[in-house]
């Protein structure tokens, strides 16, 4: 219990930051090529937002795959358990925040 | 959410750290290098949790805290040129160069902009041809496929108004500084999983064969750490050293090819000044010659002269471990994330920071 409590204090006192050194899974919703055709971009879902991500990277991932995206590149596709569990421990975080932030830029 | 994560399972997490304390009969220290490993330890309670004999140290992986002082300063200068829009990245607004922080650039008129991705710099060069954009790209391996690319797109898309200053550092040399200060005495490492997923793991097999030290790529979620951690402490413990793969759900051996020959199109390793720290050598990506019209440095022949740190900030010492953040005289009195004296206590990456907002968390329920 007393663990519990430190816990929820310290996650609400940390809302304002980030981490830039972690990748947020997401799922692919739809792909468009740009460059001519040489990049394909995502919009990628985490959540309720939806933000844009270089599949550069992962030249695999397909509509409806889950991929970590760091800074607006996906890294790595990953299954969709993992990405569930993960998504779900960056929101409990409050690391989620800063996508929401960085969503009108 | 249809799944609960397991790894946020208190009873799976209290089952490994059972197996700690069984396993461990002597005194050892550790190190998890990356900022969001001791991000996780400190706010999931886990330091509190691992038996006495298990010490872990907080190592240099806080990209926005390593940068040195004098880039910080040629950022400001940037910043406060007429015709420049510098972008970066949130935390790094905040450090304080050796006048004030690129924030208090911003509040007195300067277009310095928040970015989420340096691709979104390039889409601005592209909307203010009559401007110049700079990317202040700091990182680690896991952000150099991203900063490259954005040189990359402005390449492909004709934006010849948009260049980066880079301050890029790579773990594997860190690692090395750290094992060869004798003040250090790590006796195994956490390498960070999602740098692993970018450049892999081999870099770190000479490490291990060099300082006969066991190294484990480890995620970031309590499970993933305490079980890096354990499989540490089992190899301490039988005087073995190897290299293992906690995180190999995600990190593959070899790591992301196109993420790696997209690096390697545009950066070279370079020698590298880390902050608190100093020079170390093969530690940093600096653009190719080819790629020389994107940097910032030479585009705006940028000479900042180098200005020596706060002598009350020891943060090269709570960056190699030998002192923990609480240990220092200024800790939460001189030096708060309101008022950071020194980097650490700015990006919650940073050692000092989670330690601050850790201990504000314990005073508030005392």
């Amino acid at each position: 219990m007393h663990k519990t409590i430190q816990r929820e204090v310290s996650i609400k006192q940390s809302k304002t930051f980030n981490i830039m050194c972690l990748a947020i899974p997401g799922k692919i919703a739809t792909i468009e090529n740009r460059f001519d055709g040489a990049v394909r971009f995502a919009k990628v879902q985490f959540g309720g937002i939806t933000k844009e991500a270089s599949l550069e990277m992962v030249p695999a991932a397909k509509e409806g795959d889950y991929v970590l995206v760091h800074v607006g590149v996906a890294i790595s596709i990953v299954n969709e358990e993992e990405a569930q569990k993960t998504f779900e421990y960056l929101s409990q975080i409050g690391e989620i925040d800063e996508l929401i932030e960085h969503t009108q830029v | 959410m249809k799944f609960i994560s397991e790894y946020r399972d208190q009873e799976l997490v209290a089952q490994y750290l059972d197996e700690i304390r069984r396993v461990a009969t002597r005194p050892w220290t550790i190190m998890e290098v990356c900022g969001g490993q001791t991000h996780s330890l400190v706010k999931n309670g886990i330091l509190q949790m691992l038996p006495e004999n298990v010490r872990m140290v907080h190592g240099p992986g806080c990209p926005v805290c390593v940068t040195p002082l004098h880039m910080i300063d040629k950022a400001i200068y940037l910043a406060e040129k007429k015709g420049i829009i510098l972008c970066s990245y949130g935390d790094m607004l905040r450090v304080p160069g050796s006048k004030h922080s690129l924030l208090e650039s911003k509040a007195a008129g300067a277009d310095v902009r928040i970015l989420y991705s340096p691709l979104e710099a390039v889409k601005i060069a592209k909307e203010h041809p009559d401007r110049e954009v700079v990317f202040f790209a700091v990182g680690f391996e896991t952000t150099a496929p991203a900063n490259a690319l954005s040189v990359l797109h402005a390449q492909r898309a004709g934006v010849t108004n948009y260049t980066i200053l880079t301050s890029h550092v790579l773990v594997p040399p860190a690692i090395e500084a750290v094992m060869q200060d004798e003040d250090a005495h790590i006796e195994g490492f956490l390498a960070a999983g999602h740098v692993c997923t970018i450049v892999g793991i081999s870099e770190y097999y000479p490490l291990v064969e060099k300082f006969k030290i066991p190294i484990v790529v480890t995620g970031f979620e309590p499970v993933d750490l305490v079980q890096g951690i354990l499989m540490t402490v089992r190899q301490l413990e039988k005087g073995e050293y190897q290299l293992e793969n906690q995180y190999s759900r995600v990190v593959r051996p070899e790591g992301n090819p196109e993420a790696i020959k997209v690096i390697e199109t545009v950066f070279e390793v370079c020698d590298r000044e880390w902050r608190g720290i100093g020079n170390i050598p093969m530690s940093g990506y600096e653009l190719r010659p080819e790629y020389a019209a994107y940097d910032a440095n030479l585009k705006f022949d940028v000479h900042i002269e180098k200005v020596p740190e706060s002598a009350e900030c020891i943060a090269g010492l709570v960056l190699k471990g030998i002192k923990k953040p609480h240990e220092c005289p200024q800790f939460g009195k001189k030096c708060t994330p309101q008022m950071p004296l020194g980097a650490p206590m700015v990006s919650s990456e940073g050692a000092c920071a989670a330690y601050y907002h850790f201990s504000q968390a314990m005073e508030a329920i005392v």
